[in-house]
């Protein structure tokens, strides 16, 4: 299987801020990725980093097996749709789609009106009269007419109510299911991701947590509630994720490969918004040394 | 626009994973009767668009459905439904519920209430869903 | 990309063909009937009448004169301003370079189609300007006593070199909004350099193009700028080089032995009461006197017959900056800035 994105120890540096660093990816094609993270963990420079708008400062990515933006025919291969789903104010609709269809030898021209015309969006009417969900769509049909092999949005549903939200990622959806699309799709919302992701990414403070498939994920962590215990005298198997205590009752989230036997715990299913809180969030245990664990994780494939 | 048999829904708080959720629905249409031999089921495309969820989700549960013998896809053209449910479980309704009936009786004598009874139900018939299909 | 430069410039461009639209029509208006007034007066005019015929003629057109002048100085200012340092800032600040940059076209390719584009709409726009200001205001910079063609003035506003100055402010407006990155800083900086530029020019490095033409002239009343009496009876005086249109460095009165003075002291026959330089005689036997005493102007000029070497030599070193200045985006927006 081809990997659509591969990064080696990826980093981004400036001045003496790291916003990205230490960011190894492989991640394979015909997947919906979801790249989840709280607002500046560095989700915008992996993918400015991914389209080519930025160079590393340290390590080495690749995107479909090319240098990102390195010519006119690797460019092709990738969509983009930016944060706020930028446009051209002063331009109509029907002048972006010229602007695609001009500045694009792939383009699909019959594609990209059939889609504005299903959409309900006037050709004539300005960019800059259109509403935020509209001016969404309009970016998306931009960079799906393209025909591109990879398409990658920078939180396209942040800034939009709960019927365009839906509205985008209907047609997202549909254009992947129709066009066997890889895409990537950041948020700082999981609910935003949850149905549409079978690949998830969790960035926090310029840090991947954990990256792999989704349904491996839920299938190997679990959320372990009993009597109080210190995590760190569980099993070898088991790694503990995230830890909350009270005076008589231990919860864990832990990822293991083998069944759970000990039955003093209560076992229970995650759902991804849980696994990637439990990733984001800040608890921190002690083994019996006394020092402090902060675990990251990843899944091998 | 062809009108298809079923609609599909997700419930995002059932605990199930969404091909599971297809996958039931299906088996529920075919047991009423929404979904006879013969009908489409919707295309994949169709079933994305409307719940704006994976594609790979679509196609495992159409898998699964293959796998249990209850549709076939035939390539370029669809899915279909190639046999109904309807049938086998209707004449075991009767006994089953009897039996039911008797077991309800016997957990209200053993002190349960309706809350206990029905999450002890809920419980055992998750996880032998579960057993079942891994 | 070539469809798309046009539709971003379109506007801009049509108030620009408009603004020169209207300049051009004031001017072919007024042109003919100028031109014909002129040479009229100066073959109707005697010895003496032309310099008045000339100095009337000046002041009756002086505002017009100034006017299109300032629109030819302005010219190049304007357009470094407004279609420079706002080519790449606007799509920053619209954060549409994210879209633009990622269509199937290299940023290198970008860029050399908007600066070719607008770059050639700015020269033409500036020539168009310059041809005709110069032709419509050529029998007033006749006039002009007090403005020489070889002057900072007139040469910055006449012939080819505002082409040059209007490419080189655009490329100075391009490289400052990639640098700055936000709009109006880019603009007022881009202003402050070209205006500081245009003034080091003519101050530091037009005098020394062709080294000046330095003449010791006799003062006579044909070439007389200014003469002074003081209450000392010290003599100040001031010519000018016979060739009306050169562009006066220095100048200095010099005595018999070459040293530059201040003024002429006073000694008898310059003095009010003597015979020579009383009052109401007028200034030519007094000028022959200081002639005879051994005075003389020292002046160091560019002769107006090298307008044309400085204005190519000049549009050369505004072109080689500018290709500089290109060069330098070039290489800049290869380097990913965001």
């Amino acid at each position: 299987m081809t990997a659509v994105i591969e990064a080696q120890g990826l980093g981004k540096q400036y001045g003496r801020r790291w916003a990205l660093s230490d960011c190894t990816l492989d991640i394979p094609a015909g997947r919906v990725v979801g790249l989840v993270g709280p607002n500046g963990a560095g989700k915008t420079t992996l993918l400015h980093l991914t389209v080519g708008l930025l160079a590393p400062t340290s390590g080495s990515i690749e995107v479909l097996g090319g240098r990102p933006a390195a010519n006119p025919a690797q460019l092709a291969k990738v969509g983009f749709v930016a944060q706020d789903s930028p446009t051209y104010a002063g331009l109509r609709v029907a002048d972006h789609l010229k602007l695609g269809a001009r500045l694009n030898p792939g383009w699909d021209a019959a594609l990209a009106r059939d889609r504005i015309e299903r959409l309900g969006l006037d050709p004539a009417r300005r960019a800059g009269q259109l509403s935020g969900g509209q001016r969404a769509q309009l970016a998306l049909t931009l960079g799906i007419a393209k025909r591109p092999e990879l398409l990658i949005l920078d939180e396209p549903v942040a800034a939009l109510d709960p019927l365009a939200r839906r509205e985008f990622l209907q047609g997202l959806m549909e254009a992947t299911a129709e066009h066997e699309l890889s895409v990537v799709l950041s948020s700082h919302l999981v609910s935003d991701l949850e149905r549409a992701c079978d690949y998830l990414i969790v960035l926090v403070d310029s840090r991947v947590r954990v990256a792999g498939e989704v349904e491996e994920l839920l299938a190997t962590h679990h959320r372990l509630s009993g009597p109080r215990r210190d995590p760190a005298r569980l099993p070898a198997g088991q790694h503990v994720v995230a830890a909350s205590h009270t005076d008589r009752q231990t919860t864990l989230i832990v990822r293991t490969d083998a069944p759970i036997h000990d039955p003093a715990w209560t076992v229970s299913r995650l759902s991804l918004e849980d696994l990637v809180l439990a990733y984001m969030g800040k608890s921190t245990h002690t083994d019996h040394n006394g020092r402090n664990h902060r675990p990251t994780l990843e899944v091998q494939r | 626009m062809e009108p298809w048999m079923i609609e599909f829904h997700l419930d995002g708080r059932s605990g199930l994973s969404p091909y599971l959720q297809l996958v039931r629905q299906v088996r529920q249409a075919l047991r009423l009767g929404l979904l006879r031999e013969g009908d489409q089921l919707p295309t994949v495309k169709e079933v994305v668009a409307g719940l704006a969820i994976n594609p790979n989700t679509v196609l495992k549960a159409y898998r699964e459905l293959e796998h249990e013998g209850l549709v076939a896809a035939r390539p370029g053209v669809g899915t279909f439904v190639t046999a109904t449910l309807a049938d086998a479980s209707l004449a075991a309704h009767g006994p089953l519920r009897q039996e039911l009936r008797r077991w309800l009786a016997k957990a209200r004598r053993a002190g349960l209430d309706e809350e206990s009874i029905e999450a002890l139900f809920m419980t055992t018939f998750r996880t032998a869903a579960e057993e079942d299909i891994a | 990309m070539i469809w798309l430069t046009w539709r971003q410039f379109r506007a801009a461009a049509a108030m620009m063909a408009a603004a020169l639209a209207a300049l051009a029509a004031i001017l072919a208006l007024t042109g003919p009937g100028l031109a014909h007034d002129y040479s009229t007066g100066i073959a109707a005019c005697t010895q003496s009448g032309c310099s008045d015929f000339v100095r009337h003629f000046f002041n009756d057109h002086q505002g017009p004169f100034l006017a299109v002048t300032a629109v030819v100085l302005v010219l190049p200012a304007l357009i470094g301003l407004f279609w420079g340092a706002p080519l790449i800032t606007r799509e920053l600040e619209a954060g549409t370079h994210q879209l633009v940059w990622n269509q199937s076209i290299t940023r290198t390719r970008w860029l050399a189609v908007k600066l070719a584009l607008t770059g050639v709409a700015a020269m033409t726009a500036a020539g168009l300007g310059s041809l005709a200001v110069t032709w419509w205001s050529s029998p007033i910079d006749k006039t002009a006593t007090n403005f020489p063609k070889m002057g900072p003035l007139l040469f910055d506003t006449r012939g080819i070199v505002p082409i040059a100055y209007a490419a080189f402010a655009f490329a100075l407006g391009v490289t400052v909004g990639m640098l700055v990155r936000r709009t109006l800083p880019a603009m007022a900086i881009t202003l402050a350099v070209f205006v500081a530029i245009q003034i080091a020019m003519p101050l530091l490095v037009r005098p020394h193009l062709l080294p000046p033409t330095r003449s010791t002239i006799e003062i006579t009343t044909s070439n007389l700028d200014d003469f002074t009496m003081g209450p000392d009876h010290r003599i100040r005086v001031s010519a000018k080089p016979a060739d009306t249109g050169a562009w006066v460095l220095s100048s200095h009165t010099v005595d018999a032995s070459g040293h530059a003075i201040d003024s002429i002291p006073p000694s008898p026959s310059l003095s009010p009461s003597s015979r020579a330089c009383a009052p109401q005689q007028g200034l030519s036997p007094c000028l022959a006197e200081v002639t005879r005493l051994g005075y003389r102007q020292q002046v160091t000029y560019q002769p107006s017959s090298r307008f044309w070497p400085f204005q190519w030599y000049e549009t050369g070193i505004y072109t080689a900056l500018t290709l500089g200045l290109a060069g330098l985006c070039f290489w800049r927006i290869r380097r990913r800035l965001s």
